[in-house]
């Protein structure tokens, strides 16, 4: 597997998009801060961007790399190797490489900034943290995507759909459900439908630092325990391991049936 | 050597493979022909472990095949499309490929042959079709294996890699391997082949030699042959 | 002439006539009751090091207490400490400790009834019920203390410094922590409260109810389980204060209740779950005051009316504003906002489009409050982006014609 990755992750560090991807957020991290001058607008602004980008581009790179690799895939498969190794190695070497583009591109400008004097720190990591989760997450969904299409335009297609739906759609169903319905307690409705949406998942571990005075304001004892205590933080971190291993999981077992 | 054994396959309702009953013996070069859509890919596939069968055995060597990896070590394949990774050089990719496999290579001697060696740092993403072609036939054949599959090994070829190709085939044979062609150059089987295997509807419909086809279907051309025997099954 | 003199020497022979008298475990006077009694206006009590297991001592005389570094009065929870009843009073460096709770009766571990002029220096009061009450007073000096408590709940816990109808007093420099209110004024006016630092309060870490022409200054109000009350007064002037991290669902950086011309200017509200919170509040000024990084910087019920916002840093809020009513001619004008992404072609500093502070979103999370999960999400951004093209439900009438495109305070 660990061969498999080496080459998967040789051959996209080498690719012009990770370059570009890489120049995006060295460029953005420079515009954010070296033009703004604060830090925690900066933050912010990461935050709605990462949030959005980082799925976008796990989902696209993911399903791109396994159409495209299609025919190598194949030739690999014929080799004395377990199948599975195989494309978690190519799973691991996109994720990995986007993560890196993401590390470096936006590690470079904060750290010439000097962010490690700035109080911002721990947020920025969690920025990052975060952020290279849902490259983890969402090549693996893609992954699955493309492992049960084989059409390549319709993968593509319902690729994009995940994304749109997640980033996007997802939370205004939540939102309307939840004025539609303001005269039930939902409080747990509205953490579990959470929990469901890596994306929001993502969003609510930042506002716990970003904005936890403004989630405190709400009164419910749900609420209180979630946001007030490390518990969220637990549980979100938790989640999201979760999503992470479920789509992968979900991945071997698809795997064991496909045919190629 | 191999045996295929009341082989099943569908792909949805399409059913491709249906109760096929087959045994290769060690040593030859065997054609399995067919038209489009008789089942050659999928049987090769089968017996790559890339396509898992509804239903039948596969042994090879002795052993079952189905959710096996290690026998492939003793197994050469041509697929039929060459695509590799754009972004990785020739050396690399053959690097990989050896590293990949515990057991040694003869890259040298096959690169020199195909004339690969002004290539071999350039990325494959650059090079024409005939030139990955010729990579795909080194990566093939630089390993010393019981078994080799080629899907479709004339594609893309000049006459001038053909004719290596076809010594190269016929070197290994001389060694006692066993090898799998498919292909639609009728002048190629007549050339190469000792047995032809021929599927139609998912099925063995004629297995032997070339002159026992060409005996049974009265008929001294091969292509001509073949045609006969499809009519035959339509009358 | 000559009765001036006279007048000079009378002086005199009372200053010299003034006595000393020291209290301590090993002394004549052992205890501080003691000391009281024998005492005469204008004498000075010295206690010396040790602890005074002594309660409710009530002076009805103009002297001064002075402790030496380490005397403790121990009020052994059965009652209060000092009560004191005489004009003219003075008491420097003693530690009263362990008041008793109770809840018909206001223990305090200084008590001040009817005086007019005092001084209260440098006491450490330590686990007290009531730290310092003061009733019908005037003329009074509060400073350099450090007042603390532990008790739990609001009915079971007093306040740090209490005046209940004072005037013309004076506080400052003095910490309060673990108390109900750090500083509570009822009915006192003309008075200053400066550079004093209430956190970690139950309550409000400032609380003022019916008191007039106040002024409060360069206090710092952090952590406390409400912030800072105003309510039902007039005349106050609030300025320099810093209102920090206040959080919790009622709680506010400075809460505004019933408040008639007042001006609010230069203090800092950070990370407070509401920076400020307004109700019932007419012709306020506020100027040149940063809202850091709060829940909600500013929100405004009902009633509030000619209040003029200017020059305001609003920076990173979650949300800048929320808004359950008209507009009532408030105005904002001249504030910088950090969620503020218009241009400014003219290179004045001043964007060239409007800002409007109240987003659609705000206006949702007023309706349902559990939506708040969703803040900060792409598609909240797209639908505050859609209200703010064509205004519906949020007044479209309130905005910043304004806005700087810089920090004012950087």
């Amino acid at each position: 597997m660990l061969k498999i990755l080496k080459y998967s992750f040789y051959d996209l560090m080498r690719s012009r998009w990770s370059y570009v991807y890489f120049l995006f957020y060295l460029i953005l991290g420079f515009v954010l801060l070296f033009l703004n001058n604060d830090v925690d607008k900066a933050v912010i602004t990461l935050m709605n961007i990462i949030i959005v980008l980082t799925p976008l581009i796990g989902t696209i790179f993911g399903v791109m790399y396994y159409y495209d690799s299609k025919e190598f895939t194949e030739l690999l498969l014929a080799q004395p190797i377990n199948r599975k190794k195989i494309f978690m190695g190519q799973y691991l070497g996109i994720s990995i490489s986007l993560t890196l583009s993401l590390l470096l591109g936006l590690g470079i400008p904060f750290v010439l900034y000097g962010l490690f004097k700035s109080a911002a720190i721990f947020n920025f990591s969690l920025l990052l943290v975060v952020g290279s989760f849902l490259n983890f997450i969402f090549v693996a969904l893609s992954y699955n995507i493309a492992l049960s299409t084989e059409n390549k335009i319709k993968g593509f297609g319902y690729a994009i759909l995940m994304w749109l739906f997640l980033a996007v759609i997802y939370d205004g169903i939540f939102l309307i459900s939840l004025v539609l319905l303001n005269e039930y307690p939902l409080d747990k409705f509205s953490l579990v439908a959470t929990m469901f949406n890596p994306i929001d998942l993502s969003r609510i571990l930042i506002l716990l630092k970003l904005d936890i005075s403004a989630l405190l304001g709400y009164t419910g004892a749900v609420f209180r325990k979630f946001f007030g205590t490390n518990f969220g933080m637990l549980i979100s971190m938790g989640v999201l391991v979760l999503w992470v291993i479920l789509p992968v999981f979900r991945m071997n077992l698809k795997l064991r049936k496909k045919d190629f | 050597m191999i045996e295929f054994k009341n082989l099943h396959k569908q792909f949805g309702k399409l059913v491709v493979l249906d109760g096929l009953d087959l045994e290769i013996s060690k040593g030859g070069i065997f054609a399995i022909l067919g038209p489009n859509g008789s089942g050659k890919t999928t049987l090769i596939k089968c017996l790559l472990g890339m396509v898992i069968p509804n239903k039948g055995e596969i042994i090879f060597d002795k052993k079952s095949v189905l959710r096996q990896w290690e026998y492939r070590n003793n197994l050469n394949y041509l697929p039929q499309i060459a695509n590799f990774p754009p972004n990785l050089t020739v050396i690399e990719l053959i690097n990989m490929v050896k590293n990949l496999r515990p057991k040694g290579a003869n890259d040298e001697e096959l690169i020199e042959l195909f004339g690969l060696k002004n290539f071999l740092d350039k990325k494959l993403g650059n090079l024409s079709g005939g030139t990955k072609q010729k990579v795909n036939v080194v990566l093939t054949f630089m390993f010393d294996s019981e078994l080799i599959i080629l899907d479709e090994p004339t594609n893309g070829l000049d006459p001038i890699a053909l004719i290596h190709l076809k010594e190269i085939i016929q070197k290994e044979k001389d060694k006692g391997k066993t090898i799998l062609i498919t292909t639609h150059i009728m002048s190629f089987v007549d050339e190469v082949a000792d047995e032809i295997v021929f599927l139609l509807d998912g099925k063995i419909y004629f297995k032997g030699t070339i002159d026992t086809l060409k005996k049974q279907t009265n008929n001294d051309n091969l292509e001509h042959a073949i045609a006969n025997l499809i009519a035959k099954q339509d009358a | 002439m000559k009765y001036k003199i006279l007048l000079f020497l009378f002086f005199i022979s009372v200053a010299v006539a003034a006595k000393q008298i020291v209290v301590c475990e090993d002394c004549g006077i052992k205890s501080i009751k003691e000391a009281v009694r024998i005492a005469n206006d204008g004498d000075e009590i010295f206690i010396k090091k040790g602890i005074y297991k002594e309660q409710n001592i009530t002076i009805h005389k103009s002297i001064s207490l002075i402790g030496e570094k380490g005397a403790i009065i121990d009020g052994e929870y059965k009652g209060g400490g000092l009560i004191f009843e005489a004009n003219n009073f003075k008491i420097k460096g003693i530690k009263i400790i362990n008041i008793s709770t109770s809840y018909t009766v206001e223990y305090a571990a200084i008590k001040v009834v009817k005086v007019d002029g005092f001084i209260i220096d440098g006491c450490i009061l330590e686990d007290v019920f009531f730290g310092i009450l003061i009733e019908k007073s005037k003329g009074g000096i509060i400073r350099n203390n450090k007042i603390s408590s532990n008790r739990k709940g609001e009915a079971g816990s007093g306040n740090g410094i209490h005046i209940w109808s004072g005037d013309k007093m004076e506080v400052y420099n003095n910490e309060m922590w673990g108390l109900r209110d750090g500083i509570y004024f009822e009915f006192v006016k003309n008075s200053t409260i400066y550079k004093n630092f209430s956190h970690n309060n139950i309550r409000y870490g400032l609380h003022f109810m019916f008191s007039n022409n106040n002024v409060y200054h360069h206090n710092e109000f952090r952590n406390n389980g409400a912030g800072v009350a105003v309510m039902f007064s007039k005349f106050i002037v609030m300025h320099h204060n810093k209102f920090r991290l206040n959080w919790g669902s009622a709680s506010y950086g400075l809460l505004l209740k019933e408040i008639y011309d007042a001006e609010i200017y230069d203090n800092l509200f950070e990370q407070n779950t509401i920076g400020l919170n307004a109700e019932g509040s007419t012709r306020i000024n506020y100027i040149n005051n940063t809202f850091l990084r709060n829940g909600w910087a500013i929100k405004i019920a009902g009633a509030c009316y000619a209040n003029i916002f200017l020059h305001n840093d609003f920076m990173s809020n979650s949300l800048d504003l929320s808004y359950n009513s008209n507009v009532n001619d408030n105005k904002f004008d001249n504030n910088y906002w950090s969620e503020y992404n218009g241009y400014d072609l003219d290179k004045n500093g001043i964007g060239d489009v409007p800002y409007r502070p109240v987003k659609l979103f705000s206006y949702i999370v007023n309706k349902t409050p559990q939506a708040l999960v969703l803040l900060r999400s792409l598609f909240v951004d797209i639908v505050n982006f859609s209200e703010k093209v064509s205004p519906v439900f949020t007044p479209d009438d309130l905005m910043d014609n304004n806005p700087l495109m810089k920090r004012i305070n950087d």
